[in-house]
This record gives C-alpha cells, structure tokens and sequence, in this order.
C-alpha cells in the first residue's frame, strides 16, 4: 500500500525541454540514450529531495529528444512512488486529440492517477507541415483540438465535427480516465491572449513559463487570465490557478555559482551570445547566486502574480552534466523548496487553492455531486409537498 | 487634447553624423510648423547606435531590455516619426533594419511618417522611394509624399541648388516641404491619446470554437 504524505499547498518541481547539447566547458555531448538515461535519473531524484512534480516537453527535431512523453513518463512513473507526472508541454496543434486523450489516459491508470499535463502549440515552424498542419492555424487548432479533447475524457460517446480532423460517430476514447476524472490541464503560454481566455473558460490552470522575458510581460498576461476566470464563474481572480517557470543556478558562494554558470549560459541555446549573464538575470527571473538568492528571488513572485499553486524550475539543460544537475537538485531540494514552501503559506489567503492533485480532483467532483444530490432530494421534497398541496 | 508625440530616429553610426544632422534639421521644421498650427508638441530622438547591443540581443533573445522598450513604446504612442537612415549598399543600413524588426508587426499603423537618408552620393537617392518606402508601406503607416535624401554636396549647397527640374530646391526647402507635410498629419493625429489593448482577442472568437 502507498504510503499518501500531506498533500502539498504550493506544488514545487523541475521541468525539463530534452535538449541534447554540448558541454562547452568539455565539448563533450551525450548521446540520445545517455540523455534519455539521465532524464530518469533526474525524475527519481526529483522525488528522493521532495520535489512534487517533474515535467517534460513535447518536441519533434533535434536538439531535443522526448518525441513521446507518456514513454518517458510511465516508465519514471513506475520507478517512483509520489511524483506528480506532467508535461512541458503537450502540442494539442500538431497532435491528434483523440490520442492524447488515449495516451494520457493510459498514463493516468499506470500512474495511480499521477498525472497531469500542459497544453502548448509548439513555435517551430516545419513541426506543424511534418504533422499535416500550417502554423497560422496554430490558435484555431488549439482551440479545436483542446474543445474535442475535453469532451472525449467527459463524454463516453461522441460525436463530433470540426475543421481539422476527421469527424466522429460515437467514439469511445479508451481507458477512461481513472475514477472518472481527467487529468488536470495546465495552459501555457508566451503572449496569446486567446489562450488565456481558454484556460479561463474551462477553469483550467494558466502557466506562464517566466524563463525567458521580463516578468512584467508575464505579470500582464497572468492578471488578464485571472480576471477572465473570475468572469466565466469559477471563483474570485485569487482563486484562479496559476502555475509559474523559473531558472536558477546554485552555489554555497554566490560568485562560484556565476562563474560555474556563465560558460554554459554564454553558449546556451534560447540566450547564448546575446546579453551579458548579469544582464539577462536582472531582467528575468533567472537567478544565478547562492541558495538564499533564489529563495529571496521566488519568494516575491507572489507579490507580482498573486498567491499560485506551482512552481517549476528548468534545471538540466543547456550543456550542463548529469552531475551538476544533481547538485542542483540537492540545492534545490534541501535548502530552497523547504523555505519557499514555509514562506509562501505564510499570509495564503483561505480559498486559495492548494495545488491540484488526482486527489483533489475526485474530492471535488464527489463533493459537488453530493450538493447536486442534495439539492435533487430537497428539490422532490418540495414538488411532492406542492403535490399534496395541490391535491388537497 | 495633450501634446503631440514626435519620434525621431536616426540610424548614423558615427558621432556626429550627418544622418543626425539631418534628423535634427527635420525635426525642427517639423516643430516650427506645429507650433504655428498651434498643436503643442514633445520631441524624443531615438539614437540607433545608444540602442545596438539591445537591437542584436532582441533578436536573439525575442524580448527588449528596458532601454530599448522604452524606445518601442514610445514609437507605439507617437504622432508622428521622422525616420532618417544612411543609405549603405544600396538600401537601409543594417541597424536602421534590425530595429524595424524588432517593432511589433501592429504597432505603427496609422503613423504619419517622414522618410530621409543620408549618402555620399545623390546617385542613391531613390533607395528612399524603392526601400524605405515600401518598408513603411507594409507596417501600414503613413508616409508623407515628400522624402528627403542628404547627399554630401547638399551640405555645402546654398539655398537654388538642385534647381525648378528637381522639384524647386535645395535641401532647405526640400526640407521644409516634408515638415510641412508631417506637420499636418501630426497636428490631426490622436495616436498618443489612444489607450491601447494589449488582450484584445480576435473579432470572433471563442473559446471553444463554436
């Protein structure tokens, strides 16, 4: 039998893009298989320093090597007991609803209901042709796909129609997502408003990735989710449920970790070759310092978001080896989480969502049969009491 | 209503540069013409050489420090822009390019725009009506009829040079022509008093798709 701790208030975890680079300091690169070794690796010890999500992103050219997701993540979901699984995201464009409907569904049984995922559309251009798609439909594709998607984990039977995929007459998508509740559904992203609007017409999580532009931009786009949840009916804007990115890089002395650091951001990907390190951190939310420092650096984000329920951090990429990755986590794990999670209940408004679980989920959909039910009696009470009035 | 906006960017690379000279020789036209339509009006020059490392690091990075978003807003409130670039290799420079590129597709539609460049030779004049031109057509602006193009000569040129076939005049009163265009078109302009909408969904859409 599992063992089941509190749950958490604030979710904390990593979440990974599956680059494959080279270390710049050794101009050595992984293999594909050491990669997808390694990325387990860092999942388990996700969870051996208490860390409660680990996530995992969706691509379809190199560098990058997680193609399938729910591969990765059921064989890390068997070699674990209490991480929570995701993704970072899932292209709902360029993948067909009804199979990730499927795949996730599957996961979420294999899992034990570990399981929730994030919807993103994917900005690399030729993805969308290699999958039978065009780009500029990337929103109505996101759209449509996502409406079908909602449906075939609520409905048993659908039937349905739209512009991109081919209609269906009483599809039955399989399993059913355990105890009959779907996974939860994170919406990311950059700058679309309309995806906002979706996360808040479903009342589904927003998050916003905060890694790589200013925090001001992402404050902008958070606040309109939030009041656009508030206006669709599904609690105060305070209630919304918001999820956040972050990048740090660690060390005991504040300088050994900019010096550590500074070759592979210099070479990085997303940021190498462009604005200083001191720059870049100043004007994002990467910080690169002492644990303290990140401490101090995440414990604001509420004062510019509002209270949220989860937190990731992008901790193995750009170059950086297994390792040092590790270490990462150590820091992250034992020192900064343990203090985020303390200082960020402190003044939690009450109504403010923990963040969401398997758990909670089916407490909430029993929670609001039972009022329906409730209401059902209480509502034939008064038609057999208008009856006998009647009658009389 | 409040002040008008007037941007002036230059695109000179060396300090002091003719282009800014230039830039500067428009732009106080341009205000003398405002004031006599009465229409109060503010004054932002825009260096491109203060904003070079910003420029390159927004196109690697997709985001514009501060400095250089203080510059993009400032153009997506303006009136008006006085746009003054050297001509290099026949067409704009590089720079004056690469910040056009990091401008919001959207954000300088209906902006009344005076174009000039600078050059050593009038030999590359029309580069303003077959480059920047048509640059500023795409981004839906409004660019006034007459541009003006600075060759070295003109600096030195009293005030016949060019002659009647040219189109009456030397730089002077070329110049005053092209302010007296943008004027006009800044004075009726309410772009700095728009509020603008950063959320603004598509007409139509919803949600779900239905």
């Amino acid at each position: 039998m599992q063992t089941h701790r509190k749950e958490s208030i604030m979710q904390f975890g990593i979440f990974s893009v599956s680059d494959v680079t080279t270390d710049p300091t050794t101009n050595t690169t992984p293999s594909e298989q050491q990669r997808i070794k390694d990325i387990v690796t860092i999942a388990q010890k996700a969870e051996e320093v208490g860390l409660d999500v680990f996530a995992i992103g969706e691509h379809h050219n190199p560098p990058f090597f997680s193609s399938s997701p729910t591969t990765t993540l059921a064989y890390v979901a068997a070699k674990t007991e209490k991480l929570l699984l995701s993704t970072s995201t899932t292209l709902i464009t360029t993948n067909d609803p009804v199979k990730i409907a499927e795949d996730y569904a599957m996961l979420q049984h294999l899992a034990d209901g570990r399981v929730d995922l994030m919807m993103g559309r994917g900005n690399t251009g030729p993805v969308y042709p290699w999958f039978g798609q065009d780009i500029r439909q990337g929103i109505p594709l996101a759209i449509e796909n996502y409406a079908l998607l909602h449906r075939l984990w609520r409905e048993d039977y659908v039937t349905w129609e739209g512009k991109f995929r081919t209609p269906l007459q009483g599809f039955q998508s399989t399993p059913r997502p355990l105890d009959g509740v779907p996974p939860f559904v994170w919406h990311g992203s950059i700058r679309s408003p309309e995806i906002a609007e979706q996360a808040a017409y479903y009342g589904d999580g927003f998050f916003a990735n905060n890694i790589f532009w200013p925090k001001e931009h992402y404050m902008q786009l958070i606040g309109y989710y939030r009041s656009r949840f508030e206006h669709y009916g599904h609690g105060t804007a305070e209630q919304a449920i918001v999820g956040l990115g972050g990048q740090a890089f660690m060390a005991k002395k504040s300088q050994d970790a900019v010096n550590q650091f500074r070759p592979y951001f210099d070479n990085a990907p997303v940021y190498g070759h462009g604005p200083s390190l001191e720059d870049f951190t100043e004007q994002t939310p990467l910080t690169v310092g002492s644990p303290q420092q990140v401490i101090d650096r995440y414990a604001g984000m509420r004062e510019h978001f509002g209270d949220y329920q989860r937190q990731l951090f992008l901790m193995d990429h750009a170059g950086l080896p297994l390792k040092t990755v590790l270490e990462q986590l150590d820091f992250l794990g034992g020192e900064v989480v343990p203090v985020l999670r303390k200082e960020l209940e402190v003044n939690r408004p009450a109504g403010i969502s923990d963040g969401p679980t398997h758990a909670s989920l089916v407490a909430a959909r029993d929670a609001a049969e039972a009022a329906a039910a409730e209401s059902v009696v209480a509502g034939a009470a008064a038609a057999s009491l208008s009856d006998l009035t009647e009658s009389r | 209503m409040n002040a008008r906006s007037l941007v002036v960017v230059s695109a000179g690379l060396s300090q002091p540069s003719s282009t800014r000279l230039l830039a500067d020789r428009l732009a106080a036209a341009t205000l003398d013409r405002l004031s006599a339509l009465d229409a109060p009006t503010t004054v932002e020059v825009i260096e491109l050489r203060d904003l070079a490392h910003d420029i390159t690091n927004n196109l690697l990075t997709g985001f514009a420090a501060p400095k250089l978003q203080a510059a993009l807003d400032a153009l997506s409130h303006a009136d008006g822009l006085i746009a003054v670039t050297p001509i290099f290799t026949t067409s704009y420079s590089g720079l004056f390019k690469s910040f056009i590129d990091v401008i919001e597709p959207t954000a300088l539609t209906d902006l009344p725009v005076l174009i000039a460049a600078t050059g050593g030779t009038e030999r590359h004049s029309l580069a303003l009506d077959y480059a920047v031109r048509p640059l500023f057509t795409y981004l839906h602006t409004v660019v006034v009829p007459t541009a003006v193009y600075a060759a070295s000569s003109d600096w030195g040129s009293g005030a016949a040079a060019g002659g009647a076939a040219s189109g009456g005049g030397g730089l002077a009163a070329r110049i005053g022509r092209a302010s007296s265009e943008l004027a006009t078109l800044v004075a009726a302009s309410d772009r700095s008093s728009r509020v603008l909408d950063p959320f603004a969904l598509p007409a139509g859409f919803s949600p779900t798709g239905a």
